[in-house]
């Protein structure tokens, strides 16, 4: 697999890096417990003991970025996950056999993906109990439609190239072919689609935060945090604007890697 | 188009059978008895068939009755009235926005492709695609409403007290959701021009004596354009889906905030009724997509 070395790709993966670097010590350390309320120190701008300030309950702001980054990060990697692997499956198994299973699930598919995937999402989570668990179920479970025509496409295209016939020559059944000699093929497509699919589920997992439905208070989470920095946009701005700012970054760096790979986060 | 809706109704409406959250209990809360509970869902139709249910209901949608609400006891047209042209408003407004910005801005970034204007704007664009359209709402109600106080927070002006009023208070809102998108759409056919550059039928167009700009003017965006409108029809899905969640940041009486309102209500029959009829917008613009690009190419032809 080739990847182009340019800008974009360098930049992603320095913002990307520095992201994961500050999310792995955030699970270890944090400057100070991001749920201690002080009510001697409510509100303060950024200071040196405080580096982005602290919040209406006097918490330090930085810790509850990089715990709420961390929350974030791994809502968006289960997603995608629980995504990747069943679209991987089913993708798989409709692009290689076809027939009348086919055509369903691709309906069924089409029907999903026509409609906007954060308004459907908000719903499934608030049929379910509103928290962490249901949020990366409901999105995975959306995620699955885009991830499976993409493997479908693929597998449908590599089924019929030399490599496969001379493998099934060669005696190996439909699970051999697909997992050691298929699979590897598609990795180069499906990577900047992971990437991008992760961007989207960050997105959704902020929204759904923000919106009260997602990671439930004291725990800390990109979008939860807006939501509360809002009643205090006035008195402390430098709350919503610490929270976006960790948001914009992780969707940035995983958007220029993804273009670095070869994918079109526009498109 | 019309099977893809048929399945969107049947698992809009299969969604609210499955779950075990049950609407009389919130409806009656602390009256609850196993008899009124009983009763209530007889009263609401709840006691039938699914099936006869759905088809009840399907029909009751094509003939214009919505059903009638749980939690305000009135039709849903009415408990709807007004609040959907406030996001319909909110959505084409970011939508023609996203249109308006992109498109001069696409097509001067690639004329003058290379220059630093192209480049600082290139990046600029990496960045706005990054911003959730929430926190760029945020950022306004701070920046425009509180600091430069151009609009009250929180604000809104219904459309029969002033139109100029209404559609003040959706700018802003309709500017958050339309930016991220537009810096999609400008690098998109930004890109997609510069892809027809290379193509032979510019060499011949140059070597007859145009200039860069009439290259592109004439020949080039007829080609470039055309991925351009499939990409734009199709955010039209994602505007919808902002304005839903940019409708709570600034406090906008839209379908965004009564959708919330009834999902933590378990007013059933309101959620299935926007979430259909946003599918069903949705669908259509889709189509809509498909016809307007084979009209730009008739080489494309509907399947």
């Amino acid at each position: 697999m080739k990847i182009e070395h340019n800008k974009n790709f360098t930049v992603g993966a320095v913002i990307t890096c520095f992201m994961l670097a500050v999310i792995l010590v955030g699970m270890f350390w944090t400057p100070y417990d991001p749920n201690a309320m002080d009510g001697a120190a409510k509100r303060l701008a950024p200071c040196l003991a405080h580096p982005l300030g602290t919040d209406n309950f006097g918490r330090d702001i930085l810790s509850r970025v990089i715990e709420g980054a961390g929350a974030t990060f791994l809502i968006a990697a289960a997603t995608v996950a629980i995504g990747l692997a069943a679209g991987l499956v089913i993708g798989g198994l409709t692009g290689w056999y076809g027939g009348w299973l086919d055509e369903c699930l691709m309906r069924l598919n089409d029907a999903v993906a026509a409609f906007p995937s954060i308004l459907l999402a908000l719903v499934l989570i608030a049929l379910m109990e509103p928290g962490r668990s249901s949020v990366i179920l409901a999105l995975g479970v959306l995620f699955v439609p885009s991830f499976a025509r993409i493997v479908r496409a693929e597998v449908a295209r590599q089924k019929s190239l030399d490599y496969v016939a001379s493998a099934r020559l060669m005696g190996a059944g439909d699970v051999r072919i697909l997992l050691l000699h298929i699979l590897p093929n598609i990795v180069p497509v499906l990577l900047p689609s992971v990437a991008i699919g992760f961007n989207n589920a960050v997105l959704a997992e902020a929204s759904m935060s923000y919106l009260g439905v997602g990671v439930q208070p004291p725990d800390a989470s990109l979008g939860r945090m807006l939501n509360e920095a809002q009643g205090y946009l006035m008195s402390a701005p430098w709350y919503a604007l610490s929270a976006g700012a960790a948001i914009i970054l992780l969707i940035l760096g995983f958007g220029l890697l993804s273009e670095g790979l070869g994918g079109d986060a526009g498109a | 188009m019309l099977v893809t809706l048929l399945l969107i109704s049947l698992l809009a409406f299969l969604a609210f059978q499955i779950i075990p959250a049950d609407p009389v209990t919130k409806l009656l809360g602390t009256d609850y008895t196993p008899e009124r509970a009983a009763a209530l869902r007889h009263e609401l139709g709840l006691d039938r068939n699914v099936l006869v249910r759905y088809l009840d209901w399907l029909a009751g949608f094509v003939t214009g009755d919505l059903g009638v609400s749980y939690s305000y006891g009135m039709p849903v047209s009415e408990v709807m009235a007004g609040k959907g042209a406030v996001t319909a408003s909110l959505s084409v407004m970011a939508w023609l926005l996203v249109i308006a910005i992109s498109i001069p801005l696409g097509i001067t970034l690639a004329r003058w492709q290379g220059r630093r204007l192209d480049r600082v704007f290139v990046a600029m664009n990496q960045v706005f695609m990054a911003i959730p359209p929430f926190f760029l709402g945020i950022l306004f109600t701070y920046v425009f409403g509180m600091v430069l106080k151009l609009f009250v927070p929180g604000g809104f002006v219904q459309p029969e007290e002033g139109l100029g009023g209404f559609f003040g208070y959706l700018f802003f809102p309709a500017l958050a959701i339309a930016l991220p998108k537009a810096a999609m759409v400008t690098k998109l056919l930004r890109s997609s021009i510069l892809n027809q550059m290379g193509q032979d039928y510019v060499r011949t167009a140059y070597s007859r004596g145009n200039s860069r700009w009439s290259v592109i003017r004439t020949h080039v965006l007829r080609n470039a354009v055309l991925p351009v409108v499939t990409f734009v029809s199709m955010t039209l899905a994602d505007i919808v889906a902002g304005s839903i969640i940019v409708e709570q940041v600034f406090a906008l009486p839209g379908l965004g905030r009564l959708l919330l309102a009834s999902i933590s209500n378990r007013d059933y029959p309101v959620v299935q009724c926007i979430v259909v009829i946003i599918a069903a917008v949705v669908v259509f613009m889709n189509y809509l997509a498909d016809v307007v690009t084979q009209y730009i190419d008739p080489r494309i032809r509907l399947g």
